[in-house]
């Protein structure tokens, strides 16, 4: 017997196929020679170097690496939350060096979904309002239509006026989810996803990552030290010690 | 996706951001904080204007209208008739001195003389304009305002003629060709209180009635009198086309020459109602302040999500205004409303003590509050907003990266620069002003210095070593006040700014407010009595002790006419403005003694002394001296009969002209003054009763004159207590916004300790350390805020009542011990109140809320 969510799969596949025949020639993300000091006390402390990392259009890669190997600072810089101390990085063909804050912000709001840890959902907004936050910042009009799809994807339809503080752990990765997917990114970035679920919730949350980035053909980069999880992206990116190691 | 969304959509989407963060709960105290700074200003602002503009009127009615003109010879008819063609109301009056008999034979040899000079006035129906003339039927009954003048055929006279005439109502009495009735007792006509020196006991008749009595004459000595009344422009239009149509020997009164007594409640009452507003903006202000750091700390992940969503700085600053610019325009137009919903209510209270209905207010005092409402929230809570705009987006990686600094001195100079040009502008006088911006923020600064040493030295190793010995929770509790230092410092700060206004508003001001009652007591004088001689002195005296009445003070009296002022003669067209002209053309009444009255206060320069004194020393009243342009150290030349003496001025002294008790322009040495022929004058309070003494102080002594001011002193009174309602009612704002200091500074640091005390139980603290810490921690504070408030309300309030209020203000010992006791009560509750909540939610919760 085929179930509905069976064939949703079958169709996303389908979609997953047809964008990666057309990525091969497309680069979303690129970073070249990236290292990053920062000072600590008298010295320097050298936390990534010569980092050279390429993500085509569609693709899922993993960066793992134990504690302190410097892999969210990585996301930082790959984001434009943070800077490089030497290399650069393009994002959807933008330098993100050469841009101030605010065209960072700006490209951000427009190609980059995220998904943290820690949630960082705003707590004085319900759920609907939380996905339906970056539409309206971007002034998009049906902000409200689109947030309820999303949040309806996520299995969180009859939670959609809850607070965050309402929800469990999983149900609010999910809200998160859900606000990084409205805005139908480019590039995932996702930071420790599961970090602070337990494993039944982690597993549910991973699997929306995964089956939405498929449906929406979506790049996604994702920090993470459960090798499980990195297992199932296309390409592991392994850092130890500020480099990449093979 | 289009990125520059246009203002429509940031409006729209800041309306959205307020609608959720009201929701939150986290902009009611903000909101709360300027609707009650807009509510004060404007409802002081609208009432002040109302009521300014009815005292003003009420001083009219101590001219007897809002309008009077004086003349030597008969008014133009046509002048009357341009009254009335502007609409106004007219009334006339004619005053002149006349003999009075008694038409009734003398009952005894020692009764009264049956003659008297009498000060006649003659009025037209429609006397007075404004303000009441007051009645009696029988001598020492009680007074009631009379609804007309005396009916043609009858007079009413004054207390001092009935005793003076031996006669009550009901006699006849003659006046010229005329007879007529004593119909009733005068008590009180508005324009008497005005100058009640040297006249004649006053007989009022009707105008209609002159020509039977024959009295006036061509070339007769009469002071023609004509009153208009009525709306302010038609009165302001007549005015400045009857000012150029005066002839000689005409002039046109105005308020300037009303009564210092009342002028002088009148400015205290303003002084009062003003300061109290600019209490309660400031008030605002700093709970405006602390509410948006209270905000901005809670929004500072919200924001570094929407910059990690593509919100560009200049969209986020731009949203965040907007946000708190529709709060603060929806806080004034309500704080207006309210404002205006009060000052109803204080007019409709006061509707019988202000005796007329007030004029309509106008809009300016909204736009005032309007203002001061866009003031507060740029001033103090734009800088904050603004650091908003520079959490990095970075935060939503790593939270410590993105705390902005707060400058606090540098953000909030715009405010407290603004603050200060508006409290100017309120007060209308910058030194008062900027004291009040420079105090409050002074304040602050002492505030936070003393607290932050205090509890550096309560925590420091030694002491906590010492102390906490004893137990875990108050080594803990130690530990966190020194860990907490800066921000507990400015939490002890705050509260101690909220509690002194607190205590300040609800001890000192009864303090004030009964010194201000007592300014003009109850038992204040209400007969003078004039034209005492030196050897009738001890008889006098004797006669007071007689009669069980406490034997007054008795100040010499020489009348002295300014010749010259530092060796050049007086002009009175030198000098500018009719008060001005009017005091130097007239006598002065000189005094001297050894001694300062009791009631005088020396405000520059120093008093002379028995021995050492040079003889040509004066003493001036600060008022004149500022109205004439004098200076300590200047000469006064007074001619007194044929004579002349020159003398300095070598001190100022400060009045209590609402004392009711005897004052003088200029005092000196009972050497320069007591070779001169002297009279003597006193104040005392006759008590109800003994209202015959005066018949027979009069019998005993025909030269005195009795002037009986009880009527004065009870308007008088009646002013300052309607004023003091009204100053009340506004005093509720002031302490409404230093409740809601308080109540931000509670809470200020409440998010950081229910995260500190979830993590302690999370490592195993149990409730009663938990506790226990905190109430170290809150004592400590709560015992220095309350000391801290207790000492700046009891300085604050001798600074206000010495300076601004000129009043005499006791400590007060209740203020001493509620206080402090305030300060720890106050913290306690709330330690209580925050334990309970901590407490009560799982630490696992509490920690998820603020991750």
């Amino acid at each position: 017997m085929l179930g509905a969510a069976d064939a949703a799969l079958v169709a996303a596949s389908r979609n997953m196929d047809a964008s990666q025949t057309m990525i091969e020639t497309k680069t979303v993300l690129e970073a070249r020679g990236i290292g990053k000091t920062v000072k600590s006390g008298d010295r320097d402390l050298v936390i990534l170097r010569d980092i050279d990392l390429a993500v085509t259009q569609g693709e899922a890669v993993a960066v793992v690496g134990a504690s302190g190997s410097g892999k969210s600072t990585l996301l930082a810089i790959l984001a434009g939350l943070d800077q490089p101390s030497t290399g650069t990085v393009h994002l959807d063909g933008a330098e993100l060096g050469a841009l101030d804050e605010d065209a960072r912000a700006a490209l951000r709001g427009r190609a980059v979904g995220f998904v943290f840890q820690s949630f960082q959902l705003l707590p004085a907004l319900t759920a609907l309002e939380n996905v339906m936050l970056p539409l309206e910042i971007a002034a998009v009009s049906g902000a409200e239509a689109a947030a309820r799809a999303v949040l309806e994807r996520v299995g969180l339809g009859e939670r959609l006026q809850h607070y965050p503080k309402h929800l469990s752990g999983g149900e609010q990765q999910r809200v998160a989810l859900a606000r990084a997917f409205v805005v139908q990114p480019k590039l995932l970035l996702a930071d420790e996803p599961t970090g602070s679920l337990d494993a039944e919730s982690g597993a549910g949350v991973i699997k929306l990552i995964f089956d939405m980035n498929r449906e929406a053909g979506t790049t996604l980069v994702m920090v993470t030290h459960d090798e499980t999880l990195a297992q199932r992206c296309a390409r592991v990116v392994r850092l130890a010690a500020g480099r990449i190691v093979v | 996706m289009d990125r520059n969304p246009g203002i429509l959509a940031t409006l729209k989407l800041a309306g959205r951001m307020l609608a959720r963060d009201w929701r939150a709960g986290e902009l009611r105290v903000l909101a709360a904080a300027l609707v009650v700074a807009v509510a004060s200003v404007t409802s002081v602002a609208f009432f002040a204007d109302r009521v300014s503009q009815a005292l003003v009127r009420d001083a009219h009615q101590l001219l007897g209208a809002d309008l009077v003109m004086v003349s030597d010879h008969s008014w133009d008819p046509a002048m009357r008739a341009a009254i009335a063609e502007r609409g106004l109301r007219e009334a006339e009056a004619w005053n002149f001195i006349s003999m009075v008999r008694s038409s009734a034979a003398p009952q005894t040899k020692d009764e009264a003389p049956r003659s008297q000079l009498a000060g006649v006035k003659a009025v037209s129906a429609a006397y007075p304009l404004r303000g009441r003339l007051r009645t009696a039927p029988a001598l020492g009954a009680p007074d009631a305002p009379a609804a007309e003048g005396p009916a043609r055929g009858t007079v009413w006279i004054e207390e001092r003629l009935v005793s003076a005439l031996g006669a009550p109502v009901g006699t006849r009495l003659r006046l010229g060709r005329g007879e007529f009735t004593v119909a009733a007792v005068l008590t009180l006509e508005p324009e008497r209180s005005a100058n009640f020196f040297n006249i004649a006991p006053r007989l009022m008749m009707h105008l209609d009635d002159v020509a039977a009595t024959g009295l006036v004459q061509p070339g007769s000595r009469v002071r023609y009198y004509l009153y208009a009344a009525g709306g302010r422009d038609a009165l302001a239009g007549f005015e400045a086309w009857a000012a150029k149509r005066l002839a000689r020997g005409q002039r046109i009164d105005t308020l300037e020459n009303g009564r210092p007594n009342v002028r002088a409640s009148l400015d205290r009452a303003q002084r009062f109602l003003g300061l109290t507003a600019l209490l309660a903006a400031v008030l605002a202000g700093v709970a405006v302040a602390l509410g948006t750091r209270r905000f901005v700390e809670r929004h500072l992940d919200g924001v570094a999500v929407m910059r990690c969503l593509g919100t560009p700085q200049g969209r986020l600053l731009a949203l965040f205004a907007a946000e708190f610019s529709i709060l603060g325009l929806a806080a004034c137009a309500l704080g207006s409303a309210l404002g205006f919903a009060a000052q109803g209510v204080i007019a409709g209270t006061l509707a019988d003590l202000l005796r007329a209905e007030l004029p309509p207010p106008t809009l300016l005092p909204a736009l005032r509050g309007f203002l001061v409402g866009l003031v507060l929230l740029l001033g103090f809570a734009l800088p904050p907003l603004v650091q908003l705009k520079n959490v990095p987006a970075l935060r939503v990686m790593r939270r410590e990266a993105g705390t902005p600094k707060a400058s606090a001195a540098a953000t909030y100079a715009i405010g407290l620069g603004l603050l200060a040009g508006l409290l100017v502008w309120q007060a209308g006088d910058v030194q008062l002003g900027l004291t009040i911006v420079g105090g409050f923020a002074g304040a602050v600064v002492l505030y936070a210095l003393v607290a932050w040493a205090a509890l550096a030295l309560l925590s420091s190793g030694s002491v906590a070593r010492r102390i906490g010995a004893r137990s875990p929770a108050l080594r803990y509790g130690l530990a966190n006040l020194r860990r907490h230092a800066r921000s507990n410092a400015i939490q002890v700060a705050s509260l101690a700014l909220g509690l002194t206004a607190v205590l300040l508003l609800s001890f000192t001001r009864n303090d004030l407010v009964d010194a201000w009652r007592r300014a003009a007591p109850p038992d204040a004088p209400n007969r003078f009595v004039l034209g005492i001689q030196r050897d009738q002195l001890a008889a006098v005296k004797a006669f007071f002790s007689e009669r069980d009445i406490t034997v007054p003070d008795l100040y010499p009296m020489v009348r002295g006419r300014l010749t010259a002022v530092n060796g050049a003669a007086v002009k009175s067209e030198a000098y500018e403005g009719e008060r001005a002209k009017r005091l130097v053309e007239r006598a002065f009444n000189l005094s001297y003694a050894d001694t300062l009255p009791s009631h005088n206060r020396l405000a520059a320069g120093r008093w002379w002394t028995r021995d050492t004194g040079d003889a040509q020393e004066l003493s001036v009243e600060e008022g004149i001296a500022k109205t004439l342009g004098w200076k300590l150290g200047d000469t006064l030349t007074f001619t007194v009969g044929s004579d002349a003496f020159t003398a300095r001025v070598t001190s100022l002294r400060r009045l209590r002209w609402d004392s009711m008790k005897v004052n003088f322009f200029v005092m000196a040495p009972p050497r320069l003054l007591e070779d001169y022929a002297a009279s003597f004058i006193t104040a005392f309070r006759l008590p109800d009763g003994h209202e015959q003494a005066m018949n027979a102080l009069a019998a005993r002594f025909p030269n005195l004159t009795v002037v009986d001011v009880g009527a004065a002193v009870r308007q008088a009174q009646a002013v300052i207590d309607q004023l003091i309602t009204a100053v009340q009612f506004v005093f509720l704002f002031a302490l409404g916004a230093g409740v809601l200091v308080l109540y931000s500074a509670l809470v200020a640091t409440e998010d950081e300790r229910r995260r500190e005390a979830a993590l302690m139980r999370v490592v195993g603290a149990s409730r009663r350390h938990v506790t226990g810490s905190q109430r170290v921690e809150f004592l400590a504070m709560g015992v220095l805020a309350g000391a801290l408030a207790t000492t700046g309300a009891a300085v604050l309030g001798q600074l206000l009542a010495r300076r601004v209020f000129e009043l005499d203000l006791p400590p007060s010992v209740m203020l001493i011990v509620v206080g402090p006791l305030a300060g720890v009560l106050l913290l306690s509750l709330n330690a209580w109140l925050s334990s309970r909540k901590v407490l009560r939610a799982s630490p696992a919760l509490a920690l998820r809320e603020e991750t």
